[in-house]
């Protein structure tokens, strides 16, 4: 399996994401550049945390319109795995590849912490080697993690399942639903505010977040049939 | 031709920067101040004389990168 990182200017966590997957699965890992055009060789594409370009006008709105973007847009058209985490989360949303925005934090502080995080939907290609309800601690790192959308929304994300994880206990940014992360329509895009990469071995805290990384392993074995090719 | 564009942030959507500066401007004795929204002011310079063509493509331009429809409104005014 071939996992592409994307890295935009300003990306600051594409190496923790690189060394994520390659302590965890060991699959091949490549850094893509934000002015690739050609995505084709890759099972799934990350996008990593970070400030691309600066958070100039808003969080993810220019990154959004860089050259490999439409490369991600076609990739999860052809349900291809896709994950954003914080500034990636902010990347897919702006790009239109997932509803709703993410806002400034209720706080108006920058929140970096472990959180508790329920598992909603154990379905999806990143989540499945998790139970159904639950709880793992992956840390934060934001100052705008508040995600928002309309209540139509909300309950469109309800209905179809949507909703991945959601804060336990206390919300550390004010997010409708409690919502840290969603999934597209067809569950093949995930964006999360929390931080799974940085939640890969106990020596950093916390091992929660390496079934991340399996489960997408494991959703790419069954859809291809084969066992991998490293 | 000038555009003037106004970005602010959808009426129910909650607001914390402008929550945090009306509690300051009560603390400062400004009691009276009941809300405040916080939005962004962008200058546009235009290279057109066009003033239907500038209308169109700079309502274009908001709906595309200067405003987040999901979470903000616009509006703007076009001089010159």
């Amino acid at each position: 399996m071939k996992f592409a990182v994307i890295v935009f200017p300003g990306s600051n966590c594409d190496l923790d994401m690189y060394n994520a997957v390659a302590d965890t699965v060991g699959e091949q890992v490549d850094y893509v550049w934000q002015t690739a055009t050609d995505l084709s060789g890759y099972d799934a594409i990350l996008v990593p945390g970070g400030f691309s370009y600066g958070d100039y006008l808003r969080c993810g709105a220019i990154a959004q319109l860089a050259p490999v973007m439409n490369e991600v847009r076609k990739a999860a058209a052809e349900g291809k795995f896709v994950l954003g985490v914080c500034n990636g989360f902010q990347v897919l949303t702006e790009a239109g590849l997932l509803p709703g925005a993410l806002i400034r934090n209720n706080s108006l502080k920058f929140r970096c912490h472990p959180v508790a995080l329920r598992v909603e939907n154990a379905n999806t290609a990143f989540t499945r080697d998790y139970e159904q309800g639950e709880v793992v601690t992956i840390p934060i790192a934001h100052g705008e993690g508040n995600y928002y959308c309309d209540e139509e929304t909300l309950a469109s994300l309800k209905a179809n399942g949507q909703i991945v994880f959601t804060y336990d206990g206390l919300n550390p940014n004010g997010s409708v639903g409690n919502i840290a992360g969603i999934s597209n329509e067809a569950g093949n895009v995930v964006g999360m505010m929390p931080h799974p990469e940085r939640a890969v071995s106990e020596l950093l805290g916390s091992p929660d977040g390496a079934k991340m990384f399996t489960s997408v392993l494991n959703a790419w074995r069954e859809r291809n049939g084969a066992a991998s090719t490293r | 031709m000038k555009a003037t564009v106004y970005v602010t942030i959808k009426e129910n959507v909650l607001d914390p920067q402008g929550n945090a500066v009306q509690g300051s401007l009560q603390t400062l004795g400004f009691d009276e101040v009941a809300k405040v929204r916080i939005g962004k002011y962008m200058e546009l310079t235009l290279d057109t004389t066009d003033r239907a063509v500038a209308e169109e493509r700079v309502k274009a331009m908001c709906e595309k990168l200067l405003a987040n429809t999901v979470i903000e409104d616009y509006r703007f005014e076009l001089e010159g």
